[in-house]
């Protein structure tokens, strides 16, 4: 399975960024092959609807999960949607959030936020 | 002549000025831009003559027809749109009813449907008219609302206020667009002097003549003062900080049309404000 984190640089000791929408990048990580691959957020830099599109991006790698601290509501809605499981990420190592993931550690997100920028709320 | 009324903040005085000022000379238009929370028509309590249904144009797909080559996912800046193994996914409260993804679909796939988001209502207070914007709750942007109610047709001879949402935000962009004028109303404090500072910006920006209005007054605050003579913003006046005028406008009386010294104070700042619309006017007739 493809499990994808949003990651605040396109680089070895990515940290898991703190928002999915607006992140720098996407790690997308193979759990059978175990290699991992960097995906630009073109989102990041969008006037509204960031969410939307960064979970398009994600979607378009195949991905089975994501690993993050939070996600907002039309994010949400996109990957859910689309039966991809979102799990509430712990602290900002991926390499600690692949493995507490294979173990079966991690809780699935529940706490899905309105979105900001008056965007998304219902 | 179309006198927007703006501010940088919420409760600096705006629907109090434009309210009394569109009382006072009678045969105006008061128009309620600030959708969201509408409030002058508390003050003028008008007998409702019209009504007119917001609504805005949002796609739909036909499942059969889409083929999933995502060009309108593409195509759309706003990103209203996702498309996932089940199909199309829409967002309407991201959609800005732009027609975009319907013309470029080569499937023919989309089309268009109208959902409600607001209404307008029209009235009449004495000579004055009243019209109103009421944007439905939840509902993200109210910029629809404010383009029906600008684009009313009113007797050419009457003078319309604007009363505009707070802040400097697009909603405020769109209420004074076609305006001939603004009207900033400042609250001596430093949250509104900053505040003040980011619809001045706009002003300028927009290249509408413009001038200020104090409320709430009780010293010169130097702030303001300093800021105002530094760009050269006239002050049209200070309204005190009067207790009977709060008291006036909290039980929604229209302090112009119940109190004869206010009558007279903003029938003068009524004259003061027009003298500077067509002095500012003049060069450009």
């Amino acid at each position: 399975m493809k499990i994808a984190f949003p990651v605040d640089t396109r680089s070895a000791g990515a940290c898991i960024y703190k928002s999915f929408g607006r992140a720098p990048a996407f790690l997308v990580y193979d759990t059978q092959t175990q290699k991992s691959l960097f995906v630009d957020n073109s989102a990041a830099s969008s006037q509204g609807g960031a969410g939307i599109k960064a979970a398009q991006l994600v979607l378009d790698q195949q991905t089975d999960a994501v690993i993050a601290p939070q996600c907002g509501q039309n994010a949400a809605d996109v990957l859910l949607a689309a039966g991809v499981r979102i799990y509430l990420s712990e602290g900002c190592s991926v390499g600690d959030n692949i493995k507490a993931h294979t173990e079966g550690l991690l809780k699935e997100l529940s706490d899905i936020h309105a979105g900001y920028h008056g965007h998304g709320v219902k | 002549m179309k006198i927007a009324v703006l501010s940088g903040k919420g409760g600096t005085g705006k629907t109090l000025v434009s309210v009394n000022l569109a009382a006072a000379a009678g045969k105006a238009v008061y128009t309620d831009c600030d959708v969201e929370e509408p409030n002058g028509h508390l003050f003028f309590k008008p007998a409702i003559t019209g009504e007119k249904e917001i609504n805005v144009a949002v796609p739909r797909v036909d499942k059969d027809l889409c083929n999933g080559c995502r060009k309108c996912v593409d195509f759309c800046n706003f990103n209203a749109l996702a498309y996932i193994k089940d199909g199309l996914l829409i967002f309407d409260d991201i959609c800005h009813s732009c027609g975009g993804c319907v013309s470029i679909c080569p499937e023919k796939a989309l089309h268009e449907e109208y959902r409600n988001i607001g209404v307008i209502k029209i009235g009449t207070s004495g000579k004055t008219i009243i019209a109103t914007g009421i944007m439905n709750t939840g509902e993200s942007s109210g910029i629809p609302i404010i383009k029906g109610l600008l684009s009313l047709d009113h007797p050419k001879d009457f003078i319309e206020f604007i009363d505009c949402p707070p802040g400097s935000s697009c909603a405020v962009m769109e209420s004074i667009r076609d305006a001939d004028y603004c009207l900033m109303v400042v609250e001596p404090t430093l949250f509104g002097t900053h505040n003040f500072r980011m619809v001045h910006e706009l002003a300028a920006l927009f290249k509408k003549p413009h001038s200020v209005i104090m409320n709430k007054c009780s010293v010169h605050y130097m702030p303001v003062e300093e800021y105002c003579k530094e760009n050269n913003i006239p002050v049209l006046v200070r309204i005190p900080y009067d207790p009977l005028l709060g008291s006036l406008n909290s039980d929604g009386l229209i302090a112009a049309r119940e109190n004869a010294a206010y009558r007279d104070f903003f029938t003068d700042l009524l004259e003061k404000v027009l003298k500077e619309v067509l002095h500012e006017a003049a060069p450009h007739s």
